[in-house]
Formats: structure tokens, sequence, C-alpha cells
């Protein structure tokens, strides 16, 4: 029976939401996002204490009331930097992701639509981009640019670009010969107009997972840059570089190495779990097995 | 007592009933032919034999299988019956083998795991199977993988499978439905001489009264879940007693009403001289230029206003890519085309925008033929783009309800979703999509071969009707002959990439000349034509 053969349904976009939030590891990964996004917009207004100003009387201080998650070696309230360190890293994450959906997308959608030289040319591209190790790279470009966040948002973005790219073209090869490209081909549209019209609103959702993944890959790669020292500048705090600046310290004020930790763990836990149950709620042939 | 009997069978899922009180009984040696269009619990039926059930279906009755109780023997006794002494045989073979897996592990892999041989002694059986399906060692080694073999091949490594073992009863769900008419034949008649053979008891599901009519002993028709009737099967499809039997074979001869063609202008709307079409083949050696595969050789003919052509072929015959051709969605390598004088094979995107407006296509899978995220409205006003002036909204969704009242649906319609329509309307809704710019020239892909066959007829009366009252000239790609002697006036039948034989569509159907439009003929399953043979057979 042609009915048995499980066509591709997309689920009616109104039932979309409330299907993503019975979705358990949805609703887990998005609740976790938005207490992190609601810390890091909170610091902007008010934090419980001022990180610029060094209480040396109150440093290495162990958690209290006064200090929830302790302070740190110039007496700065942990919990405030870290707030304050959450700003950071979802700006260069969220850049990041959009410098390389802004131009990974295109790319991949320009490469299958053209196909022959110019797919081949910049797929081989791609390859070359991905071989370097991007962390490397990336301490590469800081170095020569010199350090800051902006420069690590670059860097983190231009590793971004071929993943994007990569993903695009996949899901856009897959679309292309479809028939109903073909009869939006027989209907004289181009190229373009076929990409914008079918081509990405079918391959958003696969984007969209893709876009949460790197996201969380972008917090990590932001934590590893800042550790080098190559993020963010002091005074304005970072996660990673708290974690340097706790390790010499680890056994005497462990506070201090624990809470900036936790916190990259919790974010990237939650960014992966909002990435997993987007991909069950958009994949209509995943959702159907559970 | 039966080798198979199912009693009062039912199947809930949720509160949904989908089988009430089935009962049917096969011998042994014996085809039942079970009868029914999409939806009809047929497949359950036959899953449920297997106890292959999705979970959460609830089955109600009884099914005796060889003295075993089917719906309460415990997992591991129906592991040992699955393979063993039933068979299954599914519909689409381009799945149903494991890529990664060569034929002869596949094959052997039922042998080893049901009766403890060795490997060698498991693969020499192999060995044997694979011969008496007619994939001999010399061409077809233990060690050949699934994607070697054409649709027709894999579909015998199947049923190698499923025979292994000397099941005494095989399920076959549609084994012939996604082959070529010539392959539907040989596959059929395979299946015969195993079964006269082995004295296996068949169950063979199809959708189509003519196919079973030459094979089946027996004949159960289903609808809606309920056996509708049910007997020996030249006195069933003799007297159709039942009216939904009667309705079922009509709709499988079905002819719709035509008006002969007025006679055209004489210059021809369509034109094809000598089109020729090269894809580049495998490479032998890195070093060496591949081969050019040749999909299409040669091809010249061409077609007038109002008037309806069937393209005959069997699959791989390269009729596919002389659609594309034609539609302008490829290039030929060599020859050219013309629609109403103007070469389309030579111009670029923004020239063709006029050609285009005159001819336009419907394909073969109402599933795949539309984006899924777009409603009715979009979809069908797709072609519009193609309009030298571009239609307001207003207008847009007035000739949208228009092109949709043409072929049957409410102009309300345009607010759902394609997946809120059955194959039957998604094939309604892309014949309007095809007509909504006014073409002169619809090319036609397979328009029907995937449905039911009372959906068929429905739709082929559409594009009659459409062809009377438009004067649309259709070119009809298809691998059946009922559906081009149903509606078109000419037949071209193509053969390796090259017109063999063309003609006014009933004397070619009934006399053919060429090989390749004999080999069609008489493989083409026909209801009247096997109902004659088997009465003649037994008087």
């Amino acid at each position: 029976m042609s009915e048995a053969s499980a066509p591709y349904e997309a689920p009616p976009p109104q039932s979309l939401a409330r299907l993503a939030f019975a979705n358990r590891s949805f609703l887990t990964g998005f609740v976790i996002t938005a207490l992190i996004a609601a810390m890091a917009l909170l610091s902007f207004l008010w934090t419980p204490y001022d990180i610029t100003h060094l209480i040396v009387a109150d440093r290495m201080k162990p958690m209290s009331w006064q200090h929830p998650l302790g302070t740190d070696h110039f007496g700065r309230d942990i919990l405030s930097m870290i707030m304050i360190g959450a700003r950071n890293s979802i700006a260069v994450a969220v850049v990041a992701v959009g410098i390389g959906m802004g131009l990974g997308v295109p790319l991949g959608c320009w490469a299958a639509a053209r196909g022959g030289w110019v797919d081949e040319a910049l797929m081989r591209f791609n390859d070359v981009v991905f071989a370097f190790p991007a962390l490397l790279s990336a301490v590469m470009i800081t170095a020569i640019f010199g350090p800051g966040a902006v420069n690590a948002i670059i860097a983190i973005g231009i590793f971004n670009v071929p993943v994007f790219a990569r993903v695009a073209r996949a899901g856009a090869l897959s679309l292309w010969p479809r028939e109903y490209v073909l009869a939006a081909r027989a209907a004289g549209k181009g190229q373009v107009l076929i990409t914008v019209e079918h081509i990405l609103p079918n391959i958003a959702s696969m984007l969209l997972v893709q876009g949460t993944i790197q996201f969380a890959l972008g917090i990590l790669a932001e934590a590893g840059l800042s550790y080098l020292g190559l993020g963010a500048q002091p005074p304005m705090p970072s996660w990673g570089r708290m974690l340097f600046d706790a390790q010499t310290r680890m056994m005497v004020a462990p506070w201090q190495a624990i809470f900036p930790g936790l916190a990259i763990v919790v974010t990237v836990l939650g960014l992966n779990l909002l990435g997993d149950g987007l991909r069950d709620v958009l994949d209509p042939r995943l959702r159907r097995e559970r | 007592m039966s080798l198979l009997e199912i009693e009062k069978l039912g199947l809930a899922i949720g509160g949904m009933k989908i089988l009430k009180d089935v009962d049917l009984a096969i011998e042994e040696g014996e085809v039942l032919g079970l009868i029914g269009e999409s939806g009809s619990g047929k497949s359950m039926t036959a899953l449920t034999v297997m106890r292959l059930l999705p979970h959460a279906m609830q089955a109600t009755g009884r099914v005796t299988f060889d003295g075993i109780d089917i719906l309460s023997a415990p997992e591991s006794a129906m592991n040992r019956l699955r393979g063993d002494d039933i068979g299954m045989v599914f519909q689409e073979p381009m799945t149903a083998l494991n890529p990664v897996k060569t034929i002869g592990e596949q094959v052997a892999e039922g042998i080893r795991w049901h009766t403890g041989a060795s490997r060698a002694d498991a693969e020499a059986e192999a060995r044997k199977i694979l011969d008496r399906v007619g994939l001999p060692a010399a061409k077809f080694p233990l060690s050949r993988f699934p994607h070697e073999l054409s649709g027709g091949q894999r579909q015998r490594v199947v049923i190698a499978i499923a025979c292994a073992l000397k099941p005494k009863l095989l399920i076959a769900d549609e084994p012939t439905t996604a082959l070529d008419v010539v392959l539907q034949a040989q596959i059929l008649d395979l299946l015969r001489d195993l079964v006269d053979e082995r004295k296996m008891g068949l169950l063979l599901i199809s959708h189509d009264l003519a196919v079973v009519a030459d094979m089946a002993d027996r004949i159960t028709v289903m609808r809606h879940g309920e056996v509708m009737e049910s007997g020996v099967a030249a006195t069933i499809l003799t007297e159709q007693a039942h009216p939904y039997t009667r309705q079922l074979a009509h709709a499988s001869t079905h002819v719709p009403d035509r008006r002969p063609p007025a006679a055209g202008s004489a210059a021809p709307l369509l034109e094809v001289a000598s089109v020729t079409k090269d894809y580049p083949g495998r490479r032998a050696s890195l070093f060496r230029k591949p081969e050019p595969f040749r999909a299409v050789d040669d091809v010249s003919f061409s077609l007038h206003e109002g008037q309806s052509v069937a393209l005959v072929g069997r699959s791989g015959c390269g009729k596919s890519t002389l659609a594309r051709m034609i539609l302008a969605l490829d290039r030929p390598t060599g020859g050219a085309i013309r629609l109403d004088g103007a070469e389309t094979s030579a111009m670029d995107e923004a020239a063709l925008k006029a050609s285009r407006r005159k001819m336009q296509v419907v394909f073969q899978d109402p599933y795949g033929s539309f984006d899924p995220r777009h409603k009715v409205e979009r979809l069908v006003a797709e072609p519009l783009h193609l309009m030298e002036k571009q239609p307001s909204a207003a207008e847009r969704r007035d000739m949208v309800a228009a092109a949709l009242h043409e072929v049957g649906l409410a102009p309300r319609d345009m607010e759902k979703y394609p997946h809120e329509f059955s194959g039957g309307q998604r094939q309604r809704i892309s014949i309007a999509r095809a007509i909504i710019t006014r073409p002169k020239l619809v090319v036609a892909d397979e328009p029907v071969s995937a449905l039911d066959v009372s959906i068929r007829a429905q739709i082929l009366d559409l594009f009659a009707d459409l062809n009377g009252r438009l004067g649309v000239a259709y070119l009809f790609i298809t691998h059946d002959l009922t559906v081009a002697r149903a509606i078109t006036d000419q037949v071209m039948v193509m053969h390796d990439g090259r017109i063999v034989e063309r003609g006014d569509t009933g004397a070619v159907l009934d006399d053919p000349q060429s090989e390749a439009a004999q080999a069609l003929v008489a493989a083409a399953p026909d209801l009247s034509r096997a109902l004659a043979r088997r009465l003649s057979g037994r008087g």
C-alpha cells in the first residue's frame, strides 16, 4: 500500500509549540537556557555586588549568606561575576552562530543549486577549513589580531561557516530532485526563488537544530579561548578566565573553580537538551516512533 | 483442517477499528487472492498472521496456522515460524534488502538461524534457491550486493529469502506493484511455479483484480476492514455478484468517454527532432575517459494540438529522461525540441518563460509533488509566476478557485495543506496546478500508477474531460497499457532509448509489430483475457 510507505508530512504549524513543550528534553533545555539568559539580562540592571570594586579583606571567602558562591582572590563576589560572564559567553556564541549561518547557509545553498565546479570548489575549500583544528586556528587569529572579545567572535564564527554550509548543502541536495522542485522549475522559477520558497523552509529545522549545537560549542570555545587569555579582557569577567584564575588555588578555594565550571556545564547541557528536543519535535519521523 | 484459518479477526488501535470480523482460510498448495484498495486492511491482515503488527494494536479473534494459535503464541515460537514455515515478500524490493550485505549472506542468514547449518552448508543451500528463482551462479554470484541488481532481480532475491526454507505459507504483499508489466509477469510466473512445485499456500495481496485473476484459486475482497465477498476465483470474477466487486472490475477496465480529437492545424504543437541524451557512464579506470551512457537515442516525433499520445515502455527505457527534456528541465546532448515553433532546447531560462506557459507537468507520486509546507492556494498558483502580467492577490485566488473547480475540488480546499488530502485528491491538485496557465501541452509522467483502481478510473475520466473541454494535448508516460488504451489516440513504444513503434492506440495494442511492444502487450494484466483463459482451461 502506498499509504504505508510513510510520506514526509510537515506538522500543521499551529500545534508545534504545544508539541514542543510536551517534549521533556525540549522543556528542560528551554528552562535552563531561559534561566541563563535571564541571569545575563538581569546583570545589566543589578548584580549582588559591584565587581569593579576589589575588597581585599574579603578575598577567598567560602560560601556564605553574604556571598552565596564565595569570593575570589580579589574579594569579588563570584555570583556577580558569573552573571556578568554569562553576557559575554552568550554574546560570543550568538554572534558566532550568526556569522556561521549568515555565510554558511547561502554558500551551502549556492553549492547545491549550481552543482558542478562551484559545488566542488566550495566544498573542497570547506574541507580545508575543517582540516584546521578549530581552537588552534582561533588561537592563531587572536594572536595575529590581538586578544579581545571581538576577535574571539570572528575566530569562532569562521569555523561555524563550513558546518552550516555542509548541513545546508546536504539538505538542499536531497530536496532538488523532489518532484515539487521540478514542478517549480517547470513553472519557470529560478534557482534563487526556488531556494527561498522551497528549499530554505524545508531545511530550516535542520539548521535550527545545528544552530543550538553550534551555540553550545561556541560557549565551550569561548571558555577555552578566554581560559588561554585570548577572549574578553579584564576587568570584564568571563567563565573561562575565572577557571584559569582558580586553577592555582584549587586546593584552598575550590568554589572559585567549581561554580564557573558548573555554569559552563549547565549551559552547554541545557543547549544540548534544547537541540535534542527540537530535533525530535521538528522531525516527524522521530516523533512517530516515540 | 486448513493450513491457515482466520476467524472473526478484529483489530483496533486506540478506539479505532481497523479490521472487523475478518474470516479467511488457505489450504495447502492453494493461492488466495486478497483484493482491496489502500486502507482496506489487507496488509494489516497479513501482518497479523506474521504477528508483526505495530505496537498498541489489539487483535481479537482467532488465527490458527498449522494447528498453532498465532495470537497467543509466545514471541520465541513466532520467531521460529517466521521465515521458516511462513515466508513473506514485500512490495518494495528497493528497501526490503539490507544494502550493506551481499545477497548470499542475506539468503543464507535465515537458513543458518533456523536450521543451525554451518556457513558452507547454508551458502550451498542459498545457491540452490537463487538458481531456482532465476539468478544463476554464473551471472549472480553470492557476493553480489543489492545495488548491483535491478528491481526485478532484487524482488527475486526477496522471494529466494522467503522460500529458502520451503515454507508452508508464503505471504506476498503487492509483490509486483513497484515493477513494470514485463517484470510483473515474470515474478508472478515464478510465484506460481514455486507454489505448484512445493505445495505452498500463497496469500497474494493486490489492489488489482487483473493481477490476481490469473493466479488465484480463491478470492477474498476486502473493504474498510471487512470482508465483502469471498469464494472461488472464476465464479467471483465472472458473476461479480457483489456490487463492490463489480465496481472494482469495472474500474480496472474503465475507458473514459472521449470525443475524437478535432482535426488540428497542420503545424505540430511539439516537434522532437533526432534528440539524443548522453549521461556520463561509470569510469572503468582513473585514466580512461568514461564511456557515456546513451539514455535517449535519436528520437523524433511530433504531436498536434489537442492530441493525446502515450509513450509506453519498460522502466529504464529512457521515457522519463525524454519527458524532462521536453519540459526543458534537461538539455538534450543532440537534436532539437520545438514547441509551437520555438526551439526550447536552445533557449536560456528567461527566453523559456513564454514556452513554459504552454506546457506543464503532472508527476507520478501524489505525495512527493507538493512542498509540504505550503497551502494548496500557493501550490496551485505556482505556475502563475509565468504570466506576463502578475495577477493581483484577489485575481490569483479566483484563478486558483477556478482551477480547483475544473478538477472537481471545492474552492475552500485552497486553505488546506497537502497532507490533508488523499492520494487521488492530491493528484487532482497536481492537475489543477498543471492547467492553471491554460497550457497547450501537459506531460504526465505515470500520473495514475500510484493510485488505486477506482481512483485511477476517476482521474482518467478527469484527464479525458479536460482534453475535451480545454483542448489540452497530452503526452502520457506510462508502462501500463490499460491507461494508454483508455485515454490516448496514439501510442509510441520506447525501448532502450529508441522509439521502436508508433501508431494508433488500438492498432498498436491489438497487433503489435515490434518485439518490445509484443512483450509489453503479452505481459499486461488484463481481466477479460485472464478470465477467458481460465474458463477455456476449465471447459
